[in-house]
């Protein structure tokens, strides 16, 4: 009994120091990979200079942000002021400690999952987590003791509770046909190939679409990050903090976007499942992938432009080719391709999510609001009594 | 040492929490907080009803509670849109100043 | 381990009920409250509550409270002043108070035997059950209450809407 219990504890530290390693990794290059992206789409190179492309950026960002002042104005509320992104970021990362990024994998004498804890009420977890996200946010706003972060507080707050409605009818669909809050049986459930997938053989084209749209909005994103848009309110709920803490409401702001991603995944990308059977040979997708960016950068690395990309651009080829060839290797396969595969499908939603950055202005907040409450909600309740009508009929 | 809780504790946390909202809705003059305090009274009875529904073996008492949350956010939208309509018109939230029916 | 939790949390849900009642801020009161409210949901989780859990962070400590705070800082809520209150009310009240939470313990003590909470003892907390339940057994109050809450979202509309002259 005591031999159970030490080694389940044990390895529920080390997966959840994994997990929280590389998540705070991924939260760093996020935003590299945002301005990247952004700098590209307008024309221009972005980071550049700070190690090879740019790649030493958030390693700059993190250095700075410690080393700065930590200043506590003294007209503030001291307590809420500094609760205020202590809750933000903590109601954020929990969230993370339920997805699942993987099946079952055999790590020396232990069989476990790939997911921190299974929760029978996986997906009511999550929201209740982002739920409890809005104070972190209302009391920043109010203890700053300051017109525009209280605005910003305040319409920001109003925000995430009115895209709430529509988010949880958008969620409650897909939870219609697949019969089960668990994440990890979620992900059952659309085993098989792409057909499975609640987005295709489900039909839930209308639930993904408003999903992701609440999406946008719960996390403050453009179109609808109005609250924090610099030229309107000088800087929303967080302008009068500084370093630690405002790096905190950035942190919590994007692993908020990671979890949506990865909860639009799961509920209608399929997880981790691959997107055709083993059999046919989806398992050579991955390592034909990262081979062809391999020899694309080996291509350009012969006839670069400037001086370092001569030897930058041909190294990044021989690592891509060496991952490639990792995931030929039968012994890594069975943990390897199914962590890819959820990658590659949240990476592709938080990809469209910088990609509108990039592309869309920003809605005014009255349109905002009617647009929740005139528009998206009742096309949710629609949705969602459309769905519960064709399951009822295909049960019968 | 004891190995589990007797129910008996649960029995007797909601009683104090609801002798605490008790307190509160008696002790205090400012109307929001007189209304938290019923919040908490609300709180300890359900404590109390999953309690029971955990003593009788019976899913009845999370109904309850389901139902008491509803009716709880119910009263909790109308109730502050009468404070926000009376501090409109009489420009204070302490309830020892709201009584113009008085003799 | 269950002791130990029980008592954490329901000392940590006395100590922010004291606050709400103590504290002069109603946003000291308000936050303390959601406190009281997540230590209330662990509780339900050691009961086997789970659903009756997830609905209490979600819609009263993250719906409901939410409310309240926003109501707090729009009305622009000060600290409650200190004066007109009477120490001999406090006086006579707290140990009466006292006096009837010892009678209620002594009568609850001795009316629910050598029955314990064991985390694990109810199976029937799943959203599954509840589901089954609420849709069959209660079907009318649920009815009825999604009729009371279209009357409440009416009259709070009608109630703080600003007149248009």
């Amino acid at each position: 009994m005591d031999a159970i219990f030490d080694s389940f504890i044990i390895v529920s530290i080390i997966k959840a120091l994994v997990i929280f390693a590389v998540l705070m990794t991924t939260l760093a290059y996020l935003q590299w990979v945002e301005r990247k992206v952004i700098a590209h789409v307008q024309v221009r190179p972005g980071p550049y200079r700070v190690g090879p492309h740019g790649l030493l950026q958030p390693l700059a960002d993190v250095i700075k942000l410690i080393t700065k002042e930590d200043l506590v104005p003294p007209y503030v509320n001291k307590v809420f002021y500094l609760a205020a992104p202590f809750l933000a970021i903590t109601m954020a990362l929990l969230s993370i400690s339920v997805i699942p990024f993987g099946p079952i994998i055999t790590v020396g004498p232990v069989r476990t999952w790939m997911q921190m804890t299974d929760l029978n009420i996986g997906v009511l977890f999550v929201l209740a987590a982002s739920s409890m996200g809005v104070y972190g946010i209302a009391l920043a706003g109010w203890a700053s003791n300051n017109k525009y972060s209280l605005l910003g507080g305040l319409r920001s707050s109003a925000q995430m509770i009115s895209y709430e409605l529509p988010m949880s009818l958008a969620i409650a669909a897909p939870l219609l046909i697949s019969n089960t809050l668990s994440l990890r049986d979620l992900v059952e459930t659309q085993a098989g190939g792409f057909w499975h997938w609640n987005l295709v053989g489900g039909g839930q084209v209308v639930s993904f679409i408003i999903f992701i749209i609440a999406a946008f909005a719960e996390t403050n994103r453009v179109p609808f990050d109005l609250p924090e848009a610099e030229n309107e309110l000088v800087a929303g709920f967080h302008t009068e903090y500084s370093s630690m803490k405002f790096a905190s409401f950035f942190m919590a702001e994007y692993a908020n976007m990671i979890t949506v991603s990865a909860m639009a995944t799961l509920l209608f990308l399929g997880g981790w499942m691959a997107p055709w059977p083993v059999e046919y040979g989806s398992s050579f997708v991955p390592p034909l992938i990262f081979a062809f960016f391999g020899l694309v950068l080996l291509y350009h690395g012969k006839q670069a432009v400037r001086k370092w990309d001569k030897i930058t651009f041909p190294a990044f080829g021989i690592i891509f080719l060496v991952i490639a060839a990792i995931f030929l290797i039968p012994m890594v396969q069975g943990w390897l391709l199914p962590l890819f595969w959820f990658l590659a499908k949240t990476g592709a939603i938080l990809f469209v999510f910088i990609w509108i950055r990039a592309t869309l202005p920003r809605f005014r907040y009255d349109q905002l609001m009617a647009f929740t409450w005139k528009g998206l909600f009742p096309v949710a309740m629609l949705n969602l009594l459309i769905t519960a009508f064709l399951v009822a009929l295909r049960t019968k | 040492m004891l190995t589990a809780v007797p129910i008996s504790w649960y029995l007797t946390l909601s009683a104090v929490l609801f002798a605490l909202g008790v307190a509160g809705f008696l002790f205090r003059r400012n109307v929001i907080t007189v209304f938290m305090s019923i919040e908490l009274m609300l709180n300890a009875v359900n404590l109390s009803f999953v309690t029971f529904s955990y003593h009788n073996k019976t899913n009845d008492g999370h109904l309850f509670t389901f139902f008491v949350m509803v009716v709880a956010a119910a009263e909790a939208a109308v109730g502050l849109a009468i404070i926000l309509t009376v501090f409109k018109n009489k420009g204070t939230l302490n309830i020892d100043e709201v009584d113009s029916m008085k003799n | 381990m269950d002791v130990i939790l029980f008592l954490v949390f329901a000392l940590i849900a006395v100590a922010c009920a004291i606050n709400v009642v103590v504290q002069t801020h109603p946003i000291s009161s308000a936050i303390s409250l959601v406190g009281v409210m997540g230590s209330l949901a662990i509780l339900y989780l050691l009961l086997g509550a789970e659903f009756i859990a997830a609905a209490q962070v979600i819609v009263y400590a993250g719906a409901i409270m939410v409310l309240f705070v926003f109501v707090i800082m729009l009305l622009n809520a000060g600290a409650e002043s200190r004066k007109g209150r009477s120490y001999t009310v406090q006086l006579i009240g707290v140990p009466l108070l006292i006096a009837f939470l010892g009678l209620l313990a002594f009568f609850v003590q001795g009316m629910s035997g050598r029955e314990t909470v064991v985390f694990g003892g109810f199976q029937k907390g799943s959203p599954r059950d509840i589901g089954q339940a609420l849709f069959t057994t209660y079907l009318l109050p649920f009815e009825v209450t999604s009729l009371l809450i279209l009357i409440a979202i009416v009259g709070a509309i009608v109630l703080a809407r600003k007149e248009i002259d």
